[in-house]
């Protein structure tokens, strides 16, 4: 039978407050384990909670970048389950009343369009990290994570296969990005996709049982995932077998999900509102204030790149992929230089240094400001884009001014047309066989002479002056 | 010089330190000796802080001398109920699974009494995690009651009450979340005071029931607990449930004068339930306040029979979830020999927790599973609004109201613990007034023929602790007697 | 409302994590039937369109500015542990997955 997946995602992020959630403890993930820890997050006796307003205010934000409707009036609750990596055995969430709610994020996938509801996105914190590499049997807790900002994203069950699941974190984690809310690193675990897989005939309505597929690491492993769940459960089905309702871990290795939970315990949270907490009220004048505080989104600096540079729409995407990228670009067309070459520059030759040398953008010693200096270099004549690319390793090596480089190894570009016609003479006196072919009609045997120019110029000749001045002297002396 | 400096107040004590007429050392002595002389009957103490509190006594002492402030509680001898985390000694909650607890922080309120130069000697009995009226539900000792041993001292702050009647202490500390200080207030004879709901951060009380538990002081008299007040109130960053209001200067209520004031009796109260002498015991005391101008008037707190069953689902739910945490991984007690964190977690509670704890984390654990919670913890909100509109509607009628603080005297050690249900009929007359969020005050107002006090309680507006102040004051500067000390300990 | 059963009772403690022998059990079938039996009269009172109480006092956003505080050394974070390595606390080995 031919079969249509249904999926749903959940996304956990960890929004990057400096400190945790419900306690001054620092975010920093780098530090030794369980030293970012207080009473609060360890959840001892007598402690309270006083929530962060940097993490509802960055929760409002994505809120509003994913279209949702925020919240007037929300509230905490207190999720009750036993697990040891949760400090009070009860996480504080938001059942009811999510902070955002509604919304929805538009994707591109198998070249179309599509629009992805959002169904929520809530406050929570994160639990604990539990180590399995202790020795005696044991299993180590690691706090420093207990508390850190968490922003659940849930979407609709509206994602129809591997690819747009792929597409919609892309876009999502974009987004979150461009929002500068979260660094949304997965090995580091501060972006973490679930899936609720089903399948159902293709043309029916009704919902099939969904496995959750968790502890993926990648964007990459979870289209795998999905692709192997949507499989499993077709053959599973076509065989005449159930599809159980089970969480299910991914075997990057071995490319397949297995069953994770060993006993399926019943779901029952006992939620109910935190009393240590008072409503969250979001009104109108603290929505505008967040929402103009918005950066623009990636969706409409891809539009403004295409219309207000004249960038392809493929350009317009690579320069907006990473937030970095388009800020730098814009800074190297602001200081003039001609967008659809900026463009080239950056997305193909300083690109292919940085993927060469696994380098970020931010880290590079070409700054916009450099990168612009050489820009200029070309367009008023200064250099050749020949040389220019040598400038630019140049400078992604030594950080130096483009200026300073082309002084310092004397690669300014001759167009005095004498200096450029004694050369070519000198190039006509040595070559004499290609320049009699050239005389009896082989057209193809100019390209030698020029790049004779060239090399006799060290390749500082401006290119069409030598083209053009070896033809002159080549018909002078016929 | 005195050596009874056991028997006084706090403000004479702080009066005659601030004074030099006498050390706080010379005081903080008179009370461990005091306690050692009375503590093995009384058993309120579970841990004295002997060389501790001498050490805090000679460091005050040092900074009179030098001339320095020393607060309004300059060497006031204070116990503490083991309910209030201290870096000092241990915090367990008089339970076995918390037994050994080392807190890593003081909580606001033991801080706030600290820097005004409190002294304090020691821990406090309780009802385990104050889950009880008697202070028969602790782990490590049943606390009697000064004017007869073989009575409860009431609970669950049992041990803070009996030290100030017992004149163990000149303040003690203890936390109320269904009655838990003005009822062994009542018990014993002595003041005590559950603020309104946000008067005193809840930073450092281990929580029993978070919407219900206040801080309150036990003290000798209606100054005292101006005093106490005047230093615990008032907003803290670490409680975001502490109202940001600015706190009144307590110790200016206390004027002897309800000239004009309205005393709402509710009806309810009122009732074939309320033993007859202790009525008695009331009216008079009524009286007391009547010549003194005070206009009486009957007032109605129609939901009143509901409270019982708002608040045993209300905390049973909220401590399910609040006791939780104990689980044998961060701190306290893990039972031995545990192969999965499911048997770690199962033996640690079932050994750790006491029957009565046991019984409450079922009940709130009931009340919010699926299916139940909107029957059970939805439908108590709901009625728990009921009730605070009762009170909003009595306070547009009168300023306090007046009502007994426990339907019957102490009762006998074991007179109750095999009816749970009963023992929570007992608070009747104190509960409410935590679902309603409003200040009680529990005060004396005579002995029963059976030679143990009866309570009398002030309730008022949220925030509202000044006119109870007066009230309290006005009743205890005329009524005419004094308590004394207790028959047990003399 | 139906008085609670064993069964009701081993599934609480269950939720509760508490393992209660069978006299206990018992024990409980009876005393919370009888509180919950006396908590049903909460019925006989039409609450239709009353708000719950989840707060008496009418507070709302209560927050802290993003500020780091000094956390506790490990060493005071550990002091309580029943078992740990110095570095971690430690419990029996974790089977199955949490949740968030
Ligand atoms: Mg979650
Ligand atoms: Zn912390």
């Amino acid at each position: 039978m031919k079969y249509e997946p249904v999926i749903g995602m959940e996304v956990h992020v960890e929004l990057s407050t400096k400190s945790k959630v419900f306690c001054g403890c620092s975010t920093n993930f780098h530090a030794p384990a369980n030293s970012n820890v207080c009473p609060v997050c360890l959840g001892m006796p007598g402690v309270l909670p006083v929530i962060n307003k940097r993490a509802v205010e960055m929760s409002v934000m994505v809120g509003l970048a994913l279209n949702c409707t925020i919240s007037r009036w929300s509230k905490m609750d207190r999720k009750n389950y036993f697990y040891p990596d949760l400090a009070k055995n009860y996480q504080i969430s938001q059942y009811d009343l999510p902070l955002c709610h509604d919304g929805f994020i538009d994707i591109k996938a198998n070249g179309t369009s599509k629009r992805i509801g959002i169904t929520r996105a809530h406050l929570e914190e994160d639990t604990a990290r539990n180590t399995h590499t202790i020795g005696g049997g044991d299993s180590g807790v690691d706090f420093n994570r207990c508390g850190v900002t968490l922003l659940e994203i849930v979407t609709e069950p509206d994602i129809r296969g591997a690819e747009e699941a792929f597409a919609y974190l892309t876009e999502l984690k974009q987004l979150l990005r461009y929002l500068d809310v979260s660094d949304c690193n997965m090995e580091e675990g501060s972006l973490r996709a679930e899936a609720n897989i089903s399948i159902r005939p293709t043309g029916t309505e009704s919902f099939g049982t969904k496995t959750e597929v968790k502890n993926v690491a990648s964007f990459s492993g979870i289209q795998k995932a999905i692709e192997f769940e949507i499989a499993r459960q077709a053959k599973l089905i076509d065989e005449g077998g159930k599809v159980v309702q089970e969480t299910r871990g991914w075997d990057a290795d071995r490319g397949i999900t297995f069953s994770q939970r060993a006993k399926e315990s019943a779901h029952d949270y006992r939620y109910f509102p935190d009393p240590d907490l008072v409503p969250i009220v979001v009104d109108e004048a603290w929505e505008g204030r967040i929402r103009e505080s918005l950066p623009e989104l990636p969706q409409a600096r891809r539009a403004r790149f295409e219309s207000g540079y004249g960038l392809s729409a493929y350009d317009a995407g690579v320069l907006t992929a990473e937030k970095e990228m388009a800020d730098y670009y814009e800074a190297v067309v602001k200081q003039g230089c001609a967008p659809k070459q900026a463009a080239n520059w950056l997305s193909v030759e300083l690109q292919a240094l940085l993927t060469e040398h696994k380098q970020e953008l931010t880290a590079s010693k070409v700054t916009a400001d450099r990168l612009a200096a050489m820009l200029k270099l070309i367009e008023d004549g200064t250099i050749s884009g020949k040389i220019a690319k040598e400038v630019l390793l140049d400078m992604f090596e030594s950080g130096k001014e483009p200026k300073a480089i082309v002084e310092e190894k004397n690669l300014v570009q001759i167009s005095d047309t004498s200096a450029i016609e004694s050369a070519a003479r000198e190039v006509i006196a040595a070559n004499p066989g290609p320049v009699a072919e050239f005389r009896s009609g082989k057209e193809k045997t100019f390209g030698f002479l020029v790049g004779q120019l060239m090399k006799a110029t060290k390749g500082k000749a401006n290119p069409q002056m030598a083209n053009e001045v070896l033809r002159k002297v080549l018909k002078e002396t016929e | 010089m005195s050596n009874d400096w056991y028997k006084k107040t706090a403000h004479e004590i702080r009066d005659a330190v601030r004074a030099k007429k006498v050390t706080a050392l010379e005081v903080t002595e008179s009370h461990l000796a005091r306690i050692e002389d009375v503590d093995g009957k009384v058993k309120a103490f579970t841990d004295v802080w002997a060389d501790a509190a001498r050490n805090q006594a000679k460091a005050v002492d040092a900074r009179i001398k030098n001339g320095e402030d020393v607060g309004v509680l300059a060497g006031v001898p204070i116990g503490l109920k083991d309910v209030f985390c201290t870096k000092r000694g241990t915090t367990t909650c008089c339970s076995k699974i918390l037994k050994g607890y080392r807190s890593p922080f003081d909580g606001t309120a033991v801080e706030r009494l600290q820097n005004a130069g409190a002294v304090f000697l020691g821990k406090l009995n309780m009802d385990e995690f104050a889950m009880g009226s008697s202070t028969e539900n602790s782990s490590v000792q049943i606390t009697r009651n000064p004017w007869n041993l073989d009575c409860v001292p009431g609970g669950s702050s049992g041990g803070s009450a009996a030290a100030i009647a017992a004149d163990e202490c000149a303040i003690t500390l203890g936390s109320d979340t269904g009655g838990s200080i003005r009822q062994p207030a009542a018990c014993v004879g002595c003041v005590g005071i559950k603020p309104t709901y946000g008067r005193i951060s809840r930073y450092g009380l281990v929580a029993f029931a978070s919407s219900l538990d206040q801080i309150g002081p036990f003290t000798k008299d209606v100054e005292d607990t101006a005093i106490a007040l005047n230093v615990m109130c008032g907003r803290d960053p670490k409680d975001s449930t502490s109202a940001d209001l600015a706190v009144p200067d307590f110790t200016k209520s206390l004027k002897a004068d309800v000239s004009g004031l309205r005393i709402g009796l509710p009806k309810e109260y009122y009732t074939d339930a309320l033993n007859a002498e202790m009525r008695e015991k009331i009216m008079d005391a009524v009286k007391v306040l009547e010549r003194q101008g005070a206009k009486v008037v009957e007032v109605s707190l129609p939901h009143t029979d509901y409270a019982i069953a708002v608040y045993y689902i209300i905390c049973t739910a909220e401590a399910s979830a609040n006791l939780a945490r104990f689980d044998g991984v961060r701190y306290g007690y893990r039972a031995p020999g545990v192969g999965s964190t499911q048997e770690l977690y199962t033996r640690t509670k079932t050994d750790g927790y006491g029957p009565e704890v046991r019984r409450r984390i079922m009940l709130g654990t009931y009340v919010l599973s699926s299916g139940y919670y909107d029957a059970y913890y939805l439908k108590a909100q709901k009625v728990r609004s009921l009730i605070r509109k009762d009170f909003t509607d009595a306070f547009e009628k009168c300023d306090v109201v007046l009502t007994p603080t426990s339907p019957t005297a102490a009762f006998k050690i074991g007179e109750k613990s095999a009816n749970p249900l009963e023992m929570y009929l007992s608070d009747i007359y104190t509960i409410s007034v935590n679902l309603a969020g409003i200040p009680g005050l529990s005060m004396p107002c005579g002995l029963v023929a059976s030679g143990l006090p009866a309570g009398i309680q002030i309730m008022a507006k949220p925030f509202d602790e000044e006119t109870i102040l007066r009230v309290a004051y006005t009743y205890e500067q005329k009524r005419g007697f004094e308590m004394g000390t207790p028959t047990a300990v003399k | 409302m139906a008085k609670i059963t064993k069964a009701d009772v081993e599934y609480v403690a269950g939720l509760a994590q508490l393992t209660l022998d069978e006299a206990t059990k018992e024990k409980l079938v009876g005393e919370m039937g009888d509180i919950l039996a006396y908590m049903d009269k909460l019925n006989e009172l039409n609450t239709d369109g009353i708000e719950p109480t989840m707060h008496v006092l009418e507070m709302s956003n209560v927050f802290r500015e993003d500020e780091v505080q000094p956390s506790l050394d490990r060493e005071a974070a550990l002091a309580n542990a029943p078992k740990t390595d110095g570095e971690y606390f430690l419990v029996p080995k974790i089977l199955d997955t949490g949740d968030e």
